[in-house]
């Protein structure tokens, strides 16, 4: 289960929208909680680097992430998850995000964008402990409101 | 020389997001952290002891692969260290 505050949810929805018909990217900071899942209390948008296919690609620049993980570490967080989007695609992942992922434990949400449009956010939760048993597996999307409030669980409309 | 450690990683560091270790050089270092902790070794390397593809290692703000003597860098004891793996992915598989 992955929680996260109405505000970030639609903004990197929204992030998914401005860089359509590219992929956006973005890295989920916060805290794994024993029993709730990771809850995310800031999300820091990051810069697609595959210019080459950002149809259908995404990249953050290694130093990029170095640079959130200690903006991070000076805000007590945790890198919690990575956010993404898949432009005319599902929102499920693909043998390219499943190969690409090495951050067990860490929640990675994906976003179909449909003609500009964010539709379905859902988000993976990367288990497993090593390379050789790692297994996407989906984990419920609880969106928080201010009071807080359970809104939805795999929100699809815009 | 102090090394981050990223949040997969942690659970094989005790939970330490900063753990301390010596070394004359990044690979030294390196595999003194992999001897401190040895559960991070297959995490770290390939059977082959070569760094594993997707991780990347920063000392300080340079990414080791570019450095010009690469992991045989000198590295001095108010350096860090960073490992970070990749994040990448994509919508389908075909270009």
């Amino acid at each position: 289960m992955i929680h996260i505050s109405e505000e970030d949810f639609q903004a990197l929805r929204a992030h998914g929208e401005e860089t359509y018909p590219h992929e956006c990217c973005g890295v989920l900071l916060g805290k794994s909680e024993a029993g709730v899942g990771n809850r995310v209390s800031l999300i820091v948008r990051a810069g697609n680097t595959r210019t080459d296919s950002a149809h259908n690609r995404y990249n953050i620049a290694p130093q990029e992430l170095v640079k959130v993980q200690r903006q991070a570490r000076g805000l007590g967080f945790d890198i919690v998850g990575f956010y993404h989007s898949h432009p005319d695609h599902p929102a499920q992942w693909s043998q390219t995000d499943f190969a690409e992922a090495h951050w067990m434990g860490c929640s990675y949400v994906i976003t179909s964008v449909d003609k500009g449009k964010a539709e379905l956010t859902n988000s993976f939760l990367l288990t497993g402990t090593s390379e050789e048993n790692k297994a996407f597996q989906n984990e419920e999307v609880v969106v928080e409101t201010p009071q807080p409030e359970l809104i939805s669980k795999e929100r699809g409309e815009a | 020389m102090k090394i981050h450690i990223p949040t997969p990683l942690r659970s094989y560091t005790g939970g330490k997001e900063t753990v301390e270790v010596g070394g004359a050089t990044v690979a030294a270092t390196l595999d003194q952290l992999a001897t401190s902790y040895p559960e991070l070794r297959n995490h770290l390397f390939t059977a082959e002891g070569k760094l594993r593809s997707f991780v990347n290692v920063y000392l300080n703000d340079d990414d080791v692969r570019y450095l010009p003597n690469k992991e045989e860098t000198v590295a001095a004891e108010n350096d860090e260290l960073t490992i970070i793996p990749s994040i990448a992915g994509g919508c389908c598989c075909n270009l």
